[in-house]
């Protein structure tokens, strides 16, 4: 990465304010809260590895009766996790809320948001990723493609946490917990949250190595210098 | 000035990766350091609960006895399952903060105004099931026993080695909190808690104490065998 002193305080050639400190602190905040939540909701999992009434029957998953590895789960035993789950989830949803605040209230959820007349430009952006295209579409804070992991993964927080409010409170809660289909179901899709989490995370991070490690420097010191600066 | 951010930087990506290097560390509980915050907000997560999430009045489902569980798992913390020498001895014990201490046979609990229902249980492991349960309201032993204005939370005492709950005064009123003798139509099985366990579908399982011999009314709140472990203690769904 650049290391090259500036001459004056000027704004140096190339490099663009990219990421705000909210933004920045809620990423990596729910960085490491997240892996504290998956890691105690793993622990809890182990508790009943299964999902259905006691005597069945159980929703297809590969993981019944599977034991996570020790260095996978936080809080020891199930009291522990649980502990650990619920104080942790007290900060996640203000991180999650405080970055949905600050994206309605600067305006920039339409850099983020995507929405159907994105659809063409993410076509042609898999092309470029498919190599069919050769030329970079033109493209604003974020690519079509981008937009859609984004919303995505704002949607599937929402569903974490709509899902755990069922399991967590399902009588007072009771018609949040009859919407996904049950407690039990509720539980299986709170579980296979994380899975998507993991996935997308595994993604994400080997897209900014591959593609733009320009944007790692971005998400942390909010300035970007790299390949794909805004068109707009 | 770029120097600068990038020495920001790396004092940021070293305080995410030491917090998950702490988060990796297995099995861990929070240690001496961590876990009284933790239980703190165990607390806090209680009060919550109870003041602001709880409705007195929401019912929770319930279901047509042809829904029921094949079978319940059923647990206790003595070696063997819990059972009285003598059953036509066993009284509960109603004391503590009331006007009129009551010693009540299972006999005068079934003249009590009976309540029936068929309704999901949870346990804090995660499993679910259904079962129908027969029994009094709480209600109506508060009634009879007149609690003193101080009284705010009751005492749930079995004979399974000392197991006990402390609960919270609305929801010891749930009018689906009972002092349950039936089971799946018949008596209680020795399995289940008999002669009488406390029911309600409005708590995790471990809140609910079988075996029961007294239940005492108290101004401070009573502790419990899975709560004084660490388990929450107000467990309201």
């Amino acid at each position: 990465m650049s290391d090259v002193p500036a001459p004056a305080p000027a704004p140096t050639p190339g490099l663009v304010r990219r990421h705000h400190w909210i933004v920045r602190l809620t990423h990596w905040a729910t960085v490491v809260l997240l892996a504290g939540m998956i890691a105690s909701g793993l622990q809890i999992y182990e508790a009943y590895a299964r999902f259905g009434n006691r005597d069945g029957p159980y929703f297809p998953s590969p993981f019944n009766d599977a034991q996570f590895p020790a260095w996978s789960r936080l809080g020891g035993w199930l009291a522990g996790a649980l502990n650990w789950h619920f104080a942790l989830m007290w900060p996640l949803v203000a991180c999650g809320l405080l970055y949905l605040s600050y994206l309605v209230a600067s305006g920039e959820w339409r850099a983020l948001m995507f929405r159907p007349r994105d659809l063409r430009g993410a076509i042609e952006m898999q092309k470029y990723y498919l190599g069919l295209r050769k030329e970079h579409p033109r493209q604003g804070k974020h690519n079509p493609l981008q937009k859609l992991a984004y919303t995505f993964i704002v949607v599937l927080g929402v569903l974490a946490v709509l899902t755990g409010l069922a399991i967590y409170k399902p009588v007072q809660f009771g018609w949040l917990t009859w919407l996904f289909g049950g407690f039990q179901a509720a539980r299986y899709w709170h579980f296979w949250a994380v899975w998507i989490f993991i996935g997308f995370t595994a993604v994400h991070v080997a897209l900014v190595f591959l593609v733009d490690p320009a944007s790692l420097r971005a998400m942390l010191t909010g300035w970007y210098r790299g390949r794909f600066p805004s068109h707009d | 000035m770029l120097h600068e951010i990038d020495r920001r930087a790396f004092v940021k990506l070293g305080l995410a990766g030491g917090a998950g290097a702490l988060v990796a560390a297995c099995g861990w509980d929070g240690g001496n350091a961590i876990r009284p915050d933790l239980l703190a907000v165990s607390r806090l997560n209680d009060w919550v609960g109870e003041k602001i999430l709880f409705s007195p009045s929401r019912l929770a489902r319930t279901y047509s006895p042809a829904e029921r569980s094949r079978s319940l798992p059923s647990y206790f913390i003595s070696a063997t399952t819990p059972m009285l020498k003598d059953p036509r001895l066993w009284r509960l014990r109603v004391d503590g903060l009331v006007q009129r201490p009551l010693e009540l046979s299972i006999e005068e609990l079934m003249r009590m105004p009976r309540v029936t229902y068929t309704v999901k249980h949870h346990c804090v492991e995660g499993w679910s099931g259904i079962a129908t349960w027969h029994g009094a309201p709480v209600s109506a032993v508060v009634e009879r026993c007149v609690p003193l204005a101080t009284a705010r939370y009751i005492e749930f005492v079995s004979f399974d080695a000392g197991y006990s709950n402390g609960w919270d005064w609305a929801s010891a009123l749930h009018p689906q909190t009972i002092l349950a003798y039936g089971m799946n139509d018949n008596p209680i099985p020795a399995a289940h808690g008999a002669p009488l366990r406390l029911y309600s579908p409005i708590k995790l399982g471990y809140k609910l104490t079988k075996y029961l011999v007294s239940m005492t009314f108290t101004d401070r709140r009573p502790g419990g065998y899975w709560e004084d472990q660490g388990y929450p203690w107000f467990a309201g769904l």
